[in-house]
């Protein structure tokens, strides 16, 4: 009987612990929608409340709108990160099909240089990369957020490991029927390699859509804005006045990514942590 | 095979297949080889090798962007980079952001994975919560942080108020400055790190645990010294490698919030490169601040591919 309590004990006891840890890494949120609820007067006030007396969050979201073009910087997102991670597949499936299935001279010096690639951090390239594009006449564009991330060593090894696994049968049927090397890689590895893709995909999209230093560098337009230069131009711009709409335009950039999360929360887990491999 | 065999295979191609004539189909198999890995090897070349080999040259030149002619000034950037006050300045931010950094979220993140491990109740739940900053743009959050350590209307003073504790104007004060961020940091990364440890936890086999206790190790710090710390082992080397690694890059916190201030106290390197070479266009200096870098976090890496090599794996 004491066991049983002890085991009651313990439990509440891990409840209470995780939960207080909660509190902490969602304060932020709350404080976030709070904020973004309440009239400037209740923001510029020190007594704490989180539930406005005066719910304003239409007023503060109409603002954040009225403010900035958001939605133009959301779809400027939406643009981004698709093409980068569409690009990312074209170039990166085919090489990782040849890498794991074909005998060619080089392979092996081709695939050293991608494990090699994936050491580079991304602010080691920077300087070179921009002084091109801006020889080439291409910064401040979408070519220039889009173009240097076409490549992605880490999605190469990632697939060319994947297709280590299909069976060499696959490919010989295939072969057999006709299909020309090309058409192998489109017709018969992709669709075995949905969930690398997949995986990929959201890694991919979720490091591109709040990606901050590369869009601050290449960009100075404003229609060309990504959402986390957004965010920040807007701060800048209302130095301490406007919180609330700020909150709201805070909320209202995250919001894509943290809905797709609570939907599909495994399958995101599983794609941001392939950074741990990296 | 090692990089010896490999040329030498590929001095010996020629021969080898004027002895061995390949099947047709097989040739041509070898074309569309080429012809897949073209694009990713030529965009490889442009956009990832070649940049690394020019930073490296770029920091041997004093080019600054616009300017007609440049020429080699040997190690004279490092020499600059070296009595350059800043320089040391933003190196000791930097390392301190790592040492604060690297332990709090590691630390954090193994206890949350253990709590949640421990228990059978509520477990995605936790995760979800505990995961949700990883996924939030760290922009729009470092400016909800900002908010809350505002000195006046800010959550955290309000609730030290609250306590009866001094408040303190975050970061405003040098002396509070560098910490804020580095509590941000420990913030965002720490559900990454869990989920690591979660993954780690899980694969380590029942029977160590019933072996253990058959032994005698009853209590669960017992069980946490005998089994799940040395299972965990190349999991919390791993973490503290990847986490070092991200802790070095520090820059969006440091840039939306205090842009280095106030008077130098979260000046830290990959700031005070963008400030080189994307503020004053120093492209030269700029490169040798790169470098400077590139060699802490290859060396961060480097450990990590050395336990890897000892039979260490994580997936």
């Amino acid at each position: 009987m004491s066991r049983t309590h002890s085991l009651t004990l313990r439990a509440i006891l891990r409840h209470v612990l995780l939960i207080a840890g909660a509190a902490i890494m969602l304060a932020p949120f709350i404080w976030m929608i709070s904020t973004a609820s309440k009239p400037q007067t209740e923001v510029f006030s020190s007594e704490l409340h989180l539930i406005p007396h005066h719910f304003a969050l239409a007023e503060n979201l109409r603002e954040a709108f009225a403010k900035a073009n958001l939605l133009r910087f959301l779809l400027n997102g939406v643009i981004v990160t698709i093409s980068i991670f569409v690009l990312q597949i074209m170039v990166a499936l085919p090489a990782a099909y040849a890498l794991a299935k074909l005998r060619f001279v080089g392979r092996q010096t081709l695939f050293a240089l991608v494990l090699f690639g994936i050491l580079i951090p991304p602010q080691a390239t920077a300087i070179p990369v921009f002084l091109l594009l801006h020889k080439v006449g291409l910064l401040d564009s979408y070519a220039a957020l889009v173009l240097p991330f076409t490549i992605s060593v880490f999605g190469i090894f990632l697939m060319r490991q994947f297709f280590k696994t299909v069976p060499d049968d696959l490919v010989d049927a295939a072969r057999m029927d006709g299909i020309s090397e090309f058409g192998i890689v489109w017709r018969v590895m992709l669709p075995a390699a949905i969930p690398a893709v997949t995986a990929f995909g959201i890694f991919s999209v979720v490091a591109h859509w709040n990606d901050y230093f590369w869009p601050l560098i290449v960009l100075n337009s404003e229609q060309l804005r990504t959402p986390p230069l957004a965010v920040a131009h807007f701060r800048n711009n209302e130095a301490g006045t406007s919180y609330g709409p700020l909150m709201a335009a805070a909320m209202v950039i995250i919001a894509p990514l943290v809905i797709a999360f609570l939907f599909a929360q495994r399958r995101f887990i599983e794609g941001i942590t392939l950074t741990g491999i990296k | 095979m090692s990089d010896g065999s490999m040329t030498i295979d590929a001095a010996i191609v020629p021969a080898a297949a004027a002895r061995r004539p390949l099947p047709a189909h097989g040739s041509r198999r070898a074309y569309a080889a080429y012809a897949l890995v073209t694009p990713a090897a030529a965009l490889m070349l442009v956009m990832l090798l070649g940049p690394l080999a020019g930073v490296i040259a770029l920091s041997f030149t004093d080019y600054q962007l616009g300017a007609p002619h440049f020429s080699w000034i040997g190690l004279a950037n490092y020499q600059d980079l070296f009595a350059d006050k800043v320089f040391w300045t933003a190196l000791r931010n930097t390392l301190t952001y790592v040492v604060v950094v690297v332990p709090g979220a590691v630390i954090a993140g193994l206890a949350i994975a253990l709590l949640i491990q421990s228990g059978t109740s509520l477990r995605s739940l936790y995760r979800t919560i505990y995961f949700l900053p990883v996924m939030a743009t760290l922009i729009a959050m470092a400016v909800v942080w900002e908010f809350m350590l505002h000195p006046q209307f800010g959550l955290v003073n309000g609730l030290l108020r609250g306590a009866g504790l001094p408040a303190f104007a975050w970061l405003q004060d040098r002396n509070t400055a560098l910490y804020a961020l580095c509590a941000i940091g420990i913030w965002q990364a720490v559900g990454f790190n869990m989920v690591l440890f979660l993954a780690g936890l899980v694969s380590i086999p029942k029977q160590l645990y019933e072996a253990a206790e058959i032994d005698g190790a009853s209590s669960g710090w017992a069980r946490f010294r005998l089994v799940t710390w040395p299972m965990l082992g190349p999991v919390t080397t791993f973490v503290v490698v990847i986490s070092g690694i991200r802790s070095f890059q520090v820059f969006d916190t440091v840039h939306v919030l205090t842009k280095g201030g106030p008077s130098k106290s979260t000046e830290v390197l990959i700031h005070t490169m963008y400030t080189e070479g994307f503020e004053f266009f120093r492209s030269g200096y700029a490169a040798a601040i790169t470098v400077v870098f590139l060699v802490f976090v290859l060396a961060l890496t480097l450990i990590k591919s050395r336990l890897a090599d000892r039979g260490v794996h994580y997936t």
